[in-house]
C-alpha cells in the first residue's frame, strides 16, 4: 500500500469511526431528555430507568467520541500538513467555535451524569438538554468546515497564494446549509433506527418488556420522523451538488455523457473504460428533474470534465446507490410505523413490526457511511475543490501504511470493546432496574 | 489581538498541564501503588476526577485548534517532524480515555477490570511522557525541516536525551500534582498520609529528572541554564517556586492542607513561565538556529481577529459554567462506592 493511499485510508477510517460516535453523542441526549421529562412529569420509575440506562450508554459513546475526535484534530496535521498549512487559517473558524461547543457539552455532561438527586431536578434536566444542543451545534460547525472543502469560499487564490482571507465567509460557504441540514437529520435517523432496533430485539425476546417498549417508542418516533424528512433534504443536497460540483453528481449517477433529459441510473455496474453502465435500470428524464427540477434540462456528464479531474466513478456510484437505497427502506418503515401509531394501533403489539425494526437497526449508519463516501470520494482528486489536489497535501513522511495498520487495529478493537460493553449493559438491564419496579 | 490569542494558547497549555496533568498523575499514582491499596486509591481517584475529567482534556483541544487556526506553519512543521511521538501520544490518549470510562461503566464487574486498570495506568504514564518529549523536542533544536533521511527527519528530531528527560520530568510533575490534589480529596487519615508520601516521592523524582534535563541540555548544547537563569523573570520565578515548595512541605507537616493545591499549581506555573519566557515568541527552535515564531508565523490578521473574538466569547460562556461544575462537586462530593448516576 503506498503512503498516499494509506493516508487516505487512515483519514477515512478515523472519520468513519468518529462519525458513528458523534451521531450518537449528538442525538441520544435528546432521547434522554424526553424520557427524563416524562419521569419528572409522571413520576413513573420506568422512565427514570430508561434515562439512566441510556445515560450510561452515552457516557461510553461520549468518551469514545471524544478521544477519536481528539485524534482527528491531530490527524489533520499528521496526514495532511500541506492542506492544513493553508486551510487552517481559512476554514478554522468553525473549529474554534466548535471548541466552545464541545467544552460546554463536556461541562453539561458532567452535571448531567453526576447530578442525580444533587441539583434542582429541572436544572438537572436542563443540563441534559444543553448536552444535546451543544452537541448538535458542534456537529453543524464541523460540517461547515467540511462543506468548505467542497465549496471553498472566503479567500482569493492568486498565483498559488491565499489572499483576502475572510473566515466568516469561509464558514458560510455555499455547501454549508445543505450539508448541515442533511447531516443533522441523518444523525437523528441513524441513531433513532439503531436504538429502536436494539430495543425491538429485546422486546422480541420478551425481557423487561415495559422498559424496552418505552425506550423503543421514543427512539422510533425520532428516527421515523427524520427518515421521512431525509429524502427531501437529500433532494436539496443533490440539486446543490449539481450546481457546485458537477463532477461529483456525474460520478454519483455514473453519468458519462452530457445530455438533455438525462435518465436516472439506478444500480448497475459502471464501466469506466467504455463509459457505460451495465445492468442498470434507467428512468428517462428523472436525472434532469432531480438535478435541476426540470425533465428537459441538460446535465453535465463526465465527458465535459478533464480526465485528470474525474473522481472514482464506481465507488461514488455504489455509495450513492447504497445511501439512497437505505433511505428509501427507512422511509417505508417509518411510514408503516406512523400508520400503526395513528390508525392501526393493534400493529404495535405485533411481532412483525418489531422484527422489521430489528432488521433495520444498522441501515441508518450504513447510509451515513455511504453518504460520506459520496461526499469525500466524489470530491477527489481535490482536497479543496478546484484549488488544491489531495496528492499535494499529503505528509512527506514515509511508512504511513504502518500507521494505518496500527490505527485499523486500534479502532477495530475499540469497536469490539464498545459492542461488548453495550452487550453487557443490555444484559444487565433486568438485574439493575427490574427489582426497583422497572417492570411495573 | 495576536497577543490575546497567544495568551490563550499559553493559558490552555498551562491548564492542560495543571488539570490534565493531575488527571494523568492519578493514573501514574495507581501505577506506583501497592496492590493492596489500589482499590481504595481508585475510589478516591474516581470521585475526585470523575465529573471533570472530560473537561480537563478539552484544554489540549483548545490549544491544538489555536495552533492550527492561528499558527498553521508551526502546527504543520511539528506534525511532520514529530509525527511519531504525536502518534504514540494519541494512542495513549485513546487508550486512557476509553479504559477509564470502560472500567467505570462496565455493567459486569469481573476479570475485565484488570485489563482496564492496567491499560489505564500504563497509558497514564506514556501520554505525558510523550507530551513532554514533544515539548522538549520543539525547543531542543533537533528538528531539521531540510533533513532528507528518514532517521534524521523523523526519529532524531525527538529521540535524544533532552526531550526524553523533559518527558520524564513531565511525568514526575503530573504525579506530584495528582498526589497533592488527592491529599485534599480524602477524609481517611492513613490515606492522606499515603498521598503525602506519594507527593514526596514525586517531588524527589521531579528534582532528579530536573537534574537529568539540565545535564542532557548541557551535552546537547542547549543553553537551558542561560534561558532559565539568564534573566530576571526566570530567576524570580525559580526562586519563588523553590520558596513556595519549602512552604508547602512545612504546611504539609503541620497538617494544614488548605493551601497545598494553590502552591503546587503555583510551582508548576512558574516552571512553565521560566521555560517559555525566554523563548518567546519562538516556540519551535530548528536545527541550525532557525526558529518558528508566534509573532512572525501567525495566520492572517483577519483570522487572528476572528479567532480572538471566538476565544473571548467562548470564555464568557465556558468559564462560569466550569467553575460552577468544579464548585458543585467540591461542595457536594461523590461518595465513594455510590458513584452518583
Ligand atoms: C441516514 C443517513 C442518510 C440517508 C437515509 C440519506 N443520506 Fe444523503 N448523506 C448522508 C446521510 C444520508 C450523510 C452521511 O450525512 C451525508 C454526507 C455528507 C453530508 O452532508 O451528508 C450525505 C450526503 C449526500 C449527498 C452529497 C452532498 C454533498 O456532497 O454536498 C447527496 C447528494 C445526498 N446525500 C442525497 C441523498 C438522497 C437523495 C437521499 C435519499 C434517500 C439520501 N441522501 C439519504
Ligand atoms: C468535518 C468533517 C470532515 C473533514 C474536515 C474531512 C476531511 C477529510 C480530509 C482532509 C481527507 C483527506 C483528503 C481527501 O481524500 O480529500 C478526507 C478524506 C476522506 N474522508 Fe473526510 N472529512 C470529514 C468528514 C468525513 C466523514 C464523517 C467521513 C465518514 C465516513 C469521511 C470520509 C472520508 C473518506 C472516505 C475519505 C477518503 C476519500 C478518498 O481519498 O478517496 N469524511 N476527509
Ligand atoms: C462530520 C463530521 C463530524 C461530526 C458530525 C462531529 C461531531 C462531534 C460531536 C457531536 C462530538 C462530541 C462527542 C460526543 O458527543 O460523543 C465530537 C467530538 C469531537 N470531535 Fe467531532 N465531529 C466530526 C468530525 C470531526 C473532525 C473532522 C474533527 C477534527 C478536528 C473533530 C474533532 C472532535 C473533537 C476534538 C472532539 C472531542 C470533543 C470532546 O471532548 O467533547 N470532529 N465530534
Amino acid at each position: 500500500m503506498n503512503d498516499f493511499l494509506a493516508a487516505r485510508s487512515q483519514m477515512a477510517l478515523s472519520l468513519g469511526f468518529h462519525i458513528i460516535f458523534s451521531c450518537i453523542g449528538m442525538v441520544m441526549p435528546f432521547f434522554m431528555a424526553v424520557a427524563h421529562y416524562y419521569y419528572l412529569k409522571t413520576n413513573q420509575i420506568v422512565y427514570k430507568n430508561v434515562t439512566k440506562a441510556w445515560s450510561k450508554g452515552v457516557a461510553i459513546f461520549f468518551a469514545t467520541g471524544a478521544v477519536s475526535g481528539t485524534v482527528l484534530s491531530f490527524e489533520l496535521g499528521l496526514l495532511w500538513p500541506g492542506f492544513m498549512k493553508h486551510a487552517g487559517p481559512i476554514f478554522g473558524m468553525p473549529f474554534s467555535l466548535e471548541g466552545t461547543a464541545f467544552f460546554i457539552e463536556a461541562i453539561a455532561l458532567g452535571f448531567f451524569l453526576y447530578g442525580w438527586d444533587r441539583f434542582n431536578k429541572w436544572f438537572h434536566w436542563f443540563t441534559g438538554v444543553v448536552v444535546g444542543v451543544s452537541g448538535l451545534a458542534s456537529g453543524i460547525l464541523v460540517v461547515a468546515a467540511n462543506a468548505w472543502m467542497n465549496s471553498p469560499a472566503g479567500f482569493d487564490y492568486v498565483n498559488g497564494e491565499y489572499l483576502n482571507i475572510d473566515p466568516i465567509a469561509a464558514m458560510f460557504n455555499d455547501a454549508w446549509f445543505s450539508q448541515a441540514l442533511h447531516m443533522t437529520i441523518a444523525a437523528f435517523a441513524a441513531t433513532g433506527f439503531a436504538v429502536a432496533g436494539v430495543h425491538a430485539m429485546m422486546i422480541l425476546r420478551g425481557s423487561n418488556v415495559l422498559f424496552h417498549t418505552k425506550s423503543f417508542t421514543i427512539a422510533a418516533i425520532f428516527g421515523c420522523t427524520a427518515a421521512i424528512l431525509q429524502p427531501l433534504s437529500g433532494d436539496i443536497s443533490a440539486k446543490d451538488v449539481a450546481i457546485r460540483q458537477p463532477a461529483k453528481l456525474a460520478a454519483m449517477e455514473a453519468h458519462f455523457h452530457t445530455e438533455k433529459s438525462a435518465s436516472l441510473v439506478v444500480g448497475g455496474i459502471p464501466d469506466e473504460e467504455n463509459k457505460k453502465v451495465d445492468f442498470a435500470v434507467k428512468l428517462p428524464g428523472f436525472l434532469s428533474f432531480l438535478a435541476h427540477g426540470d425533465f428537459e434540462s441538460e446535465v453535465t456528464g463526465l465527458d465535459k470534465i478533464p480526465a485528470e479531474n474525474h473522481p472514482p466513478v464506481a465507488i461514488t456510484h455504489y455509495a450513492f446507490q447504497i445511501m439512497v437505497g437505505m433511505g428509501m427502506a427507512m422511509m417505508l418503515v417509518a411510514v408503516l410505523y406512523f400508520i400503526a401509531l395513528w390508525k392501526q394501533r393493534t400493529w404495535l403489539q405485533k411481532d412483525w413490526l418489531f422484527k422489521l425494526f430489528a432488521f433495520t437497526t444498522p441501515l441508518g449508519f450504513i447510509a451515513v457511511e455511504a453518504g460520506w463516501t459520496v461526499t469525500e470520494v466524489g470530491r477527489q482528486p481535490w482536497i479543496i475543490y478546484g484549488v488544491m489536489r489531495t496528492a499535494d497535501a499529503v505528509t512527506p513522511m514515509p511508512g504511513i501504511a504502518y500507521s494505518f495498520y496500527l490505527f485499523t487495529a486500534i479502532y477495530f478493537s475499540l469497536a469490539l470493546f464498545v459492542i461488548f460493553m453495550l452487550y453487557r449493559q443490555i444484559k444487565m438491564v433486568g438485574m439493575l432496574y427490574d427489582h426497583t419496579g422497572g417492570g411495573v | 489581538m495576536l497577543y490575546i490569542v497567544i495568551t490563550y494558547l499559553w493559558a490552555s497549555i498551562l491548564l492542560y498541564l495543571l488539570l490534565g496533568g493531575a488527571d494523568f498523575g492519578a493514573g501514574i499514582i495507581e501505577l506506583f501503588t501497592s496492590q493492596k491499596n489500589k482499590q481504595i486509591t481508585r475510589k478516591t481517584l474516581y470521585s475526585a476526577i470523575g465529573p471533570i475529567w472530560e473537561a480537563n482534556h478539552m484544554w489540549l483541544i483548545i490549544a491544538i485548534v489555536i495552533l492550527f487556526v492561528g499558527f498553521p506553519v508551526i502546527y504543520s512543521t511539528m506534525s511532520v517532524n514529530l509525527h511519531i511521538p504525536l502518534t504514540v501520544m494519541l494512542i495513549g490518549i485513546i487508550a486512557r480515555g476509553t479504559a477509564f470510562t470502560f472500567r467505570h461503566y462496565d455493567a459486569v464487574v469481573d476479570d475485565m477490570q484488570h485489563l482496564y486498570n492496567s491499560i489505564f495506568a500504563v497509558s497514564s504514564f506514556i501520554t505525558p511522557l510523550f507530551l513532554g518529549i514533544i515539548a522538549g523536542s520543539a525547543v531542543s533544536g533537533h528538528i531539521d525541516p531540510t533533513a532528507n533521511s528518514f532517521l534524521s527527519a523523523y526519529i532524531f528530531s525527538w529521540l535524544h536525551w533532552f526531550p526524553v528527560s523533559v518527558g520524564l520530568f513531565t511525568v514526575a510533575i503530573c504525579g506530584f500534582l495528582a498526589s497533592v490534589y488527592l491529599i485534599g480529596e480524602t477524609k481517611v487519615e492513613f490515606e492522606r498520609l499515603r498521598f503525602a508520601h506519594k507527593a514526596q516521592f514525586f517531588n524527589i523524582a521531579a528534582v532528579v529528572c530536573g537534574v537529568l534535563v539540565f545535564t542532557a541540555a548541557y551535552f546537547e548544547h542547549i543553553p537551558l541554564i542561560e534561558w532559565v537563569f539568564g534573566n530576571w523573570v526566570g530567576r524570580i520565578a525559580i526562586l519563588s517556586a523553590t520558596l513556595s515548595l519549602v512552604w508547602m512541605w512545612y504546611l504539609l507537616y503541620q497538617g494544614k492542607i488548605a493551601l497545598l493545591r494553590p502552591l503546587a499549581g503555583f510551582q508548576v506555573t512558574m516552571i512553565l513561565l521560566t521555560t517559555t519566557y525566554r523563548h518567546f515568541p519562538n516556540i519551535v527552535i530548528l536545527k541550525g538556529g532557525g526558529y518558528l515564531s508566534l509573532l512572525e508565523h501567525s495566520g492572517h490578521d483577519k483570522t487572528i481577529e476572528s479567532l480572538g473574538i471566538a476565544l473571548l466569547a467562548g470564555s464568557v460562556l465556558i468559564l462560569p459554567a466550569l467553575f460552577y461544575l468544579i464548585y458543585s462537586f467540591q461542595t457536594r462530593p461523590l461518595e465513594a462506592g455510590r458513584d452518583g448516576h
